[in-house]
């Protein structure tokens, strides 16, 4: 999904004016259409799953839409900003809930996306020489990423059960490190269950994108580092980590993206409702609205996070290129 | 020069971890997949008592795994060939052409993606409700309504994916063609598509992989009859029992054809990725 978001980029960059237009041919008309012709297919569908979805998602917001209107929401009464309303006030129960999955929700984005950044940086930085068993580690270190999200949760639902998981038998049973089982699906301790899932299942897309990154720096700097006396820590320093800052800035936006919208995670994890440590903000939404068909408050809350969405990555891209330019 | 020892050491240690890590759950869905089930209710087990192969015998009949295996198959194999045909055109109209509004269309494409798929869920859902009682078309709970929720996240990214790499063709090669008068779409098809057929093949590996794990639409969007994998397997837990050593076994083998295409392919995928996101 989101993992994208690299080539994205450049093409961006690519698509600004400038390339070359072929010679004037008879055909002129019709290779001018063309471009259009060829989109077509493409706008035609991107109006249909998200332009078309998202008019109607920000027209129901403004909607009493529960469940006796579903069959036919055009005539839902007009809510006004009472759905807003009821979001954004944080005294009463359902605003309360919603900011406190916000926090939880960025807590846990910034520490599974700081964790997924280290191991995979570091992983690439280890497996950037040959040595025997560098294929074989790389192939395995991208297993997890490969696996299908609800395959490797439900494993790890398996080792977080209370008397039969793992965790608890290594922990409790033969470290002794606890001292009764834990419950690790509710409770305070959901948080940790998610996050360790969640960065075990993430981070070895930041290992693929470093260790793509790291192919492109050329090898005479640090031929001429070692020359120069520096270390294995310098040239990472100076060389590795200032090299990788562009890849770095698209792969941590997108890691942000991802963690912060993730729900299949979360939702096979604890279910319909995720314990309040662990209330990510997806599921949350989901919850208010296909648990509770409060569809008008879900689409309020969808709009507020999409607004909130816009300006972190908005403001993310501006301070990122600004770096970009005044740097060396 | 070779790095110094205790940087070898250090590397040692921190591989073996992380590999210990990746490789636990791994572990567990195997060695689980073998035991009776008092082994998986009980306390937890390193190895099995005994051996055996009959979780993988009894996942077909305990839910009808066959049945849902098939759907996933469907709907992420058409979600996967409608983005990759759809893109291959666009994205050679982004990558070969100037037009107007090519960045509108650029933006709007990347943009999209990075939107979360609940906020595209709610409306689909009343839009498929609507059509439904309007017409008696029924998109909600249908393989056809599923394939184009899956085109929400497998069409963008499927473009996004196609312009690097056909900006990664020289343009040389399908200028030649033109003037050896190839029309547009045959330099398209002759020289474009054959020299990108890797990147083409990673893209479709990939969209799949994504509609293959898919959760979210799929625990809302289907029925009794069109269920996926990613919802059919919460069938093993019943009231009474957790079939573990069965869910164990069934998500050995639903995962085993992609992660076995994915190792496969993942080095053209770096390729992209390194083509994309470095330059």
């Amino acid at each position: 999904m989101t993992a994208t978001a690299p080539t994205a980029e450049a093409a961006a960059r690519k698509s600004s004016p400038g390339a070359a237009r072929g010679p004037r041919r008879p055909g002129r008309i019709r290779r001018v259409g063309l471009p259009y012709l060829l989109l077509l297919p493409a706008v035609l569908l991107e109006l249909l799953v998200h332009l078309v979805p998202m008019v109607i998602g920000i027209v129901m917001s403004f909607k009493e839409l529960t469940q006796f209107y579903i069959r036919d929401w055009g005539t839902a009464p007009w809510a006004g900003l009472d759905n807003y309303k009821v979001s954004v006030d944080f005294d009463a129960p359902v605003g309360a809930a919603l900011l406190h999955s916000f926090f939880v929700t960025v807590a846990f984005t910034v520490l599974s996306v700081g964790l997924c950044w280290l191991l995979g940086t570091a992983a690439a930085i280890c497996l950037q020489d040959t040595f025997r068993g560098r294929g074989l580690l790389r192939a395995l270190f991208l297993v997890p990423y490969a696996l299908p999200v609800y395959a490797a949760v439900i494993t790890w639902v398996f080792m977080f059960q209370h008397d039969n998981g793992l965790v608890n038998h290594v922990l409790h049973d033969q470290l002794g490190l606890t001292d009764k089982p834990s419950f690790w699906l509710i409770g305070d301790n959901s948080f940790f269950a998610l996050l360790t899932v969640s960065v075990w299942k993430g981070w070895p897309f930041a290992f693929l994108i470093v260790m793509a990154g790291l192919q492109n720096i050329p090898r005479e700097l640090y031929e001429a580092a070692a020359l120069d006396g520096a270390g294995m820590i310098q040239q990472v320093r100076r060389i590795t980590l200032p090299s990788l800052r562009p890849v770095n800035q698209v792969l941590v936006l997108v890691l942000f993206l991802w963690t912060f919208n993730d729900f299949n995670t979360p939702f096979v994890l604890f279910g319909k409702a995720a314990p309040e440590a662990a209330d990510l903000i997806s599921v949350h939404i989901y919850q208010a609205s296909f648990v509770t068909w409060n569809f008008g408050t879900g689409s309020a809350m969808s709009v507020l996070l999409l607004l909130f969405l816009l300006a972190v990555t908005g403001v993310y891209l501006v301070l990122t290129s600004r770096g970009r330019r005044t740097a060396p | 020069m070779a790095p110094p020892r205790s940087f070898l050491w250090s590397r040692r240690i921190f591989l073996t971890l992380l590999a210990g890590f990746v490789l636990i759950p791994v572990y567990v869905m195997i060695s689980s997949s073998l035991k009776p089930l008092a082994d998986v209710t009980g306390t937890f087990r390193w190895l099995p008592s005994e051996v055996t192969i009959r979780p993988y015998i009894d996942i077909w009949s305990t839910v009808p795994l066959a049945r849902y295996f098939v759907n996933s198959l469907i709907v992420a194999g058409a979600a996967t060939v409608c983005s990759v045909v759809i893109a291959v055109f666009s994205a050679y109209a982004v990558s070969r052409h100037t037009f107007r509004g090519k960045r509108v269309f650029t933006v709007t494409v990347l943009s999209t993606q990075m939107f979360p798929g609940i906020l595209f869920l709610l409306p689909l859902f009343l839009i498929y409700v609507n059509i439904g009682n309007a017409t008696g078309i029924a998109l909600f709970g249908s393989r056809g309504g599923l394939i184009l929720t899956y085109l929400t996240f497998s069409l963008p990214f499927s473009i996004w994916m196609l312009i690097g790499y056909f900006d990664s063709v020289p343009r040389d090669l399908d200028e030649a063609a033109l003037v050896d008068g190839c029309g547009p779409l045959g330099a398209l098809f002759r020289v474009v598509v054959p020299a990108a057929i890797p990147g083409i093949v990673a893209v479709a590996v990939y969209a799949f992989m994504t509609a293959w794990g898919e959760v979210l639409f799929a625990s809302v969007m289907t029925n009794d009859t069109t269920r996926t994998l990613a919802v059919g397997l919460q069938g093993y837990s019943t009231l009474n029992d957790v079939y573990w050593n069965q869910i164990m076994a069934a998500s050995l083998v639903v995962s085993v054809p992609v992660v076995a295409g994915f190792l496969l392919l993942q080095r053209y995928l770096v390729a992209g990725l390194t083509a994309g996101a470095v330059k």
